[in-house]
C-alpha cells in the first residue's frame, strides 16, 4: 500500500476518457469506473465536463502539465477519436506550449491510448469489410505524442467490444486496472526508445497563433 | 378690437398668453402649470380684465380633463383596470372618507353646522386629476407604485363625484324634490345602467369595425374628426344621465386599449388634450376671486392651509400604509391634498341647493383654486428642499443624452437582458451606447462603472443623438413590449440600415416582432427554461452531454414550431392546434426513441450484437 502511493506521487495518471453516452457504453464504462477506484488516477470526463464544447483550456492545460502519463480512454469511431477528445487536442495542445518554440510542457510524458471497437479484430484485415489493419489508424495518435515529445506507449485494445463475451470483457478490464497500478513498471517500457525529436521549423508557423 | 369676430380675439389672447407664460414660467424651473396658471390670472377679470366669460370657458376646457382621461384609459387595459380594482375601491374610499371625516370634525369644531361641514369636507376631499395626472406625467411617475396608488385614488374620486352630487339636493332639503322623484329616479337608475351598458357593449362590439371602416377611408383628418366625435359623443352621453363626462371617455378609452387603433387614437388626441389642458388651466387661474381673497386673506390662508394639513396627514399616513418609498411619498401627498376640479362643481352646486350660501361658496372655491395654484409652487419648494435629503436613495434628475454618440451598437434598455449583452459586448473590447429611462437602474449601473445615458429610446430624437444613423446594431431589450414595438417601428421608419436584435417578452410580443420583420428575436426566458430542464436531467441520471443533446432538439423542435405557427398567429384556435399536433409529434418521436433505446440494452444484456460505434 505504501509503495503504491509513493508509486502515484511520483508517477501521477491522468485519464481523458471520452464517451458522447456512458448509459449506451458496455466496456468503456466500466474501464473508467476501474480509473476512478485508483486513488492516483486523476479522471476526466470530457463528455461529462463539457457538454457544451466550451472547454476551460487553462484548467486542462495545468491538469495535463501535472499528469505523467495521459491516457486517452475511447471507444474508437469512425476509425478516430470521439469529436470532443480531438477538439480537446485541437484546443488545450497549443503552439508554443505543448510544440513548437518553448513548446515543452508535454516533453517526457507518456501517451497512453486505451481504445475499443465494435468490429471483430479480423475485420481490421486487407481481405475484411475494413480493409486495413488496425494499425493504420494509429499514426495521427503516435505522431502527435511525437511532436509533444511524448512517447507513444503501446496501445491497450479491446476489438469487437459489443459480442467480446463477459468473462473477455471482465479480463480486459483487470488488465486495464493492473496497468495502471504498475505503471511506469511495465516490462515492455525499457524496450521502448526514446521519443523522437521534432523540430516546428519557424518559417513553417509565419503568424504563431492559430492551430496546426 | 371691436371688428375682430370674438372668438378671433379670444385665440389671440389665450394663444398669446400661454405662448408667452408657459416658456416663462419653463425658464424659471416652476413647470408648465404654473405658467398656464399665471397666464390666466394675467388675463382674467382680476388680472388685465381681458376675458369675462371665466364659467363658458372653465366649462369648455373641462373637456380637457375629459380628453386626458380617455388616453388614461386607453393606456389601460381592461385586464389591468381589474387589478387596480383593490386599489381603486380600497385606498381610492379610505382617501375621500379618511379627508371627509377629519375636515367635517374640523369644520364642526370651528362652529359651522354638520351640513355646510359634511358639503365642504366632501368638496375638499376631492383632488385635481388635472394636476396630479399631469404631474405624475411629466415625471415619469405613473408606472411607479406612487403613480399607480395615486391614479387609483383619483380614478375612485371620479366615481365618488357623482353620489357626493346628488347628495346635495338631499342636505339642501328642497321640500317635495324626494317624493316626487321617486319614480323618475328608478328611470334615472335605469338610464345610467343603460349608457355605461351601452358604452361598454358599444366599445367592445361596435367601435373597432367603425373605426376600421373609418381608416379604409384614408384621410387622416376624418379619423381625427372620429377620435374626437368619439369622445364628444360619450362626454353627452353621460352628461346626459347625469354622469362624470370624465368617467364616460374613461371607460371608453379602455375598452379601446386592446385595438389595433389605440397609437392612432392616441396621437391624434394628444395635442388636443394638451392645449384643452391649458385652458382649463389658464381657466382655473382666471376663476380665482382674487376680491374674497382680498375681502378676509387671513380667513382664506386659514381654510387653504387648513384642509391642506388635514388632508396631507391623511394621505401621508396611507402612504406609508401603502408602503410607498420614502421619496415617493412627499410627492404623492402632495399632488392628492391639492383641492380639485371637482370641488368647483360641488359648491356650485351646493350653492345652488342653498346649502352653502354664496359668500361661502366662493370662498370654499377661492381656497381650492388656490390650493391648485400653490401646489405647483410647492412642488418645486420639495424638490429643491425635501428631495435632496434623500438624496442617498432618492432618483436624482439626471440629463437626458445630448452628446451625440457614435458606436457601432445602441443598446435600447439596461435591465437584466441589455446588461447582459453589454457586458459581453464590452468584453470583446466592443463599444456600445446604452439608453435606459429608469433613473435607479441607470444610477446603479453607473456605480459598477458602466456608461449608461438617460433616455427614453422610443423619442426619435433621443435615439438619433446615440448615433442611431450611423450604428450597425440596435438591441431592443426594454422590458415594456409597447415600447420595444415602438423603437422598432421608429427604426424601420427612420434608420432602415439599423439591424435590430429583439428580446422577446412572450410568444406574442415575438409574433409582433415577426410582424415587423425583425428575425434577430430571442425569447427571454427560453434558453434559460432549457437549461434548467438540463439540470433537471442530470439530476435525475441523464448524462451532462445527453441531457444537453435532449435540450438542443427540444429547442431545435420548438424553434421549428415557432416557425409553423407564426402564419396563422392571428387565429387562435388553429395556433392550439399547431402546437398541439407539434407537441404530440415531438412526445411521439422521442416515445420511440425511448423504446428503440430500451430493446437495445434488452439485447445487450442477453449479449446479442447491435451495430454502431458506441462500445
Amino acid at each position: 500500500m505504501d509503495e503504491l502511493a509513493t508509486e502515484g506521487l511520483s508517477s501521477s495518471i491522468l485519464v481523458l476518457a471520452a464517451h458522447p453516452n456512458w448509459r449506451e457504453s458496455r466496456v468503456n464504462r466500466r474501464l473508467l469506473a476501474a480509473a476512478q477506484d485508483l486513488p492516483h488516477v486523476e479522471v476526466q470526463d470530457l463528455y461529462g465536463s463539457y457538454p457544451d464544447y466550451d472547454i476551460d483550456v487553462a484548467a486542462e492545460q495545468s491538469r495535463t502539465r501535472a499528469a505523467s502519463v495521459i491516457v486517452l480512454l475511447h471507444p474508437v469511431q469512425w476509425y478516430s477519436m470521439p469529436a470532443l477528445l480531438k477538439l480537446w487536442l485541437d484546443e488545450v495542445l497549443t503552439y508554443g506550449w505543448a510544440y513548437g518554440p518553448g513548446g515543452t510542457a508535454l516533453r517526457g510524458k507518456d501517451l497512453w491510448l486505451v481504445a475499443t471497437t465494435g468490429g471483430p479484430e479480423s475485420s481490421y484485415h486487407p481481405q475484411s469489410y475494413n480493409r486495413y489493419f488496425f494499425d493504420a489508424f494509429l499514426p495521427p495518435y503516435e505522431q502527435t505524442a511525437a511532436l509533444c515529445g511524448m512517447r507513444f506507449l503501446p496501445p491497450l485494445l479491446l476489438h469487437g467490444a459489443h459480442r467480446a463475451s463477459e468473462a473477455a470483457v471482465a479480463d480486459h478490464v483487470a488488465v486495464f486496472a493492473q496497468r495502471l497500478r504498475s505503471y511506469p513498471q511495465w516490462p515492455e517500457l525499457d524496450e521502448l526508445g526514446q521519443c523522437p525529436e521534432c523540430e516546428v521549423p519557424v518559417t513553417d508557423r509565419p503568424l504563431t497563433r492559430g492551430s496546426p | 378690437m371691436e371688428h375682430a369676430p370674438a372668438w378671433l380675439t379670444n385665440s389671440l389672447i389665450y394663444l398669446g398668453a400661454a405662448v408667452i407664460a408657459v416658456p416663462l414660467s419653463r425658464a424659471l424651473g416652476l413647470g408648465a402649470i404654473i405658467g398656464y396658471l399665471a397666464a390666466g390670472i394675467a388675463i382674467g377679470p382680476w388680472g388685465l380684465g381681458l376675458v369675462s366669460n371665466v364659467e363658458d370657458i372653465l366649462h369648455f376646457a373641462e373637456f380637457g380633463v375629459v380628453l386626458m382621461l380617455f388616453l388614461v384609459g386607453l393606456e389601460l387595459e381592461p385586464r389591468r383596470l381589474w387589478s387596480l380594482r383593490r386599489p381603486i375601491f380600497g385606498w381610492g374610499s379610505a382617501q375621500v372618507l379618511g379627508c371627509a371625516v377629519l375636515l367635517c370634525a374640523a369644520g364642526m369644531a370651528a362652529g359651522l353646522t354638520w351640513r355646510v361641514s359634511l358639503v365642504a369636507a366632501l368638496g375638499l376631499a376631492l383632488s385635481s386629476t388635472a394636476i396630479a395626472l399631469q404631474v405624475m406625467g411629466e415625471r415619469n411617475l405613473l408606472p411607479t407604485s406612487s403613480g399607480q396608488a395615486g391614479f387609483s385614488i383619483l380614478l375612485f374620486q371620479d366615481v365618488a363625484a357623482i353620489p357626493i352630487l346628488a347628495l346635495l339636493p338631499l342636505l339642501g332639503g328642497i321640500a317635495g324634490a324626494n317624493e316626487a322623484s321617486a319614480a323618475s329616479r328608478w328611470l334615472e337608475a335605469a338610464k345610467i345602467i343603460g349608457v355605461i351598458g351601452g358604452i361598454v357593449l358599444g366599445g367592445r362590439l361596435l367601435l373597432r369595425p367603425l373605426l376600421r371602416w373609418i381608416a379604409k377611408s384614408k384621410t387622416p383628418e376624418i379619423f381625427t374628426a372620429a377620435s374626437l366625435l368619439l369622445v364628444v359623443a360619450i362626454a353627452a352621453l353621460m352628461r346626459l344621465v347625469g354622469l362624470s363626462m370624465a368617467l364616460g371617455a374613461f371607460l371608453a378609452g379602455v375598452l379601446l386599449a386592446e385595438s389595433e387603433y389605440r397609437r392612432e387614437l392616441e396621437t391624434d388626441l394628444e395635442p388636443f388634450k394638451g392645449l384643452l389642458l391649458g385652458l382649463f388651466f389658464i381657466a382655473v387661474g382666471m376663476s380665482i376671486d382674487f376680491a374674497v381673497l382680498l375681502r378676509s386673506p387671513g380667513l382664506m390662508a386659514l381654510v387653504v392651509v387648513g384642509f391642506l394639513a388635514l388632508k396631507a396627514l391623511v394621505i401621508y399616513a396611507l402612504a406609508r400604509r401603502m408602503g410607498l418609498p420614502v421619496q415617493e411619498r412627499p410627492v404623492f401627498t402632495l399632488l392628492l391634498a391639492q383641492g380639485g376640479e371637482f370641488a368647483f362643481v360641488v359648491f356650485q352646486a351646493a350653492a345652488g341647493a342653498r346649502v352653502l350660501t354664496p359668500g361661502t361658496s366662493s370662498l370654499l372655491i377661492g381656497a381650492v383654486a388656490v390650493s391648485m395654484l400653490l401646489t405647483p409652487l410647492l412642488l418645486v419648494a420639495i424638490d429643491k428642499l425635501v428631495m435632496p435629503r434623500f438624496a442617498n436613495c432618492n432618483i436624482p434628475q439626471l440629463e437626458e443624452i445630448s452628446e451625440p454618440q457614435h458606436a457601432p451598437v445602441i443598446i435600447a434598455g439596461f435591465g437584466r437582458y441589455g446588461q447582459i449583452v453589454g457586458r459581453m459586448l464590452a468584453a470583446q473590447g466592443l463599444a456600445a451606447t446604452v439608453l435606459d429611462h429608469d433613473a435607479d437602474m441607470i444610477e446603479a449601473a453607473r456605480a459598477f462603472g458602466y456608461k449608461v445615458f438617460y433616455g427614453d429610446a422610443t423619442r426619435l430624437d433621443l435615439l438619433r443623438t446615440a448615433g442611431a444613423e450611423t450604428a450597425k446594431v440596435l438591441v431592443v431589450a426594454v422590458d415594456d413590449t409597447e415600447q420595444s414595438l415602438s423603437i422598432v417601428d421608429l427604426v424601420h421608419e427612420h434608420f432602415p440600415q439599423l439591424e435590430l436584435v429583439a428580446r422577446a417578452r412572450d410568444v406574442t410580443h415575438w409574433n409582433e416582432l415577426r410582424d415587423r420583420g425583425v428575425f434577430r428575436v430571442e425569447r427571454e426566458l427560453f434558453d434559460s427554461s432549457l437549461r434548467s430542464a438540463r439540470s433537471v436531467l442530470e439530476v435525475l441520471g441523464f448524462a451532462p452531454h445527453e441531457a444537453r443533446s435532449q435540450a438542443m432538439r427540444f429547442r431545435r423542435h420548438n424553434l421549428q414550431l415557432f416557425e409553423q405557427m407564426y402564419p396563422h398567429h392571428k387565429d387562435r384556435a388553429k395556433v392550439i392546434a399547431v402546437i398541439k399536433q407539434g407537441r404530440r409529434q415531438l412526445e411521439e418521436q422521442m416515445a420511440q426513441e425511448r423504446a428503440e433505446r430500451a430493446e437495445r440494452d434488452k439485447r445487450r444484456r442477453e449479449g446479442t450484437q447491435h451495430p454502431g460505434w458506441d462500445a
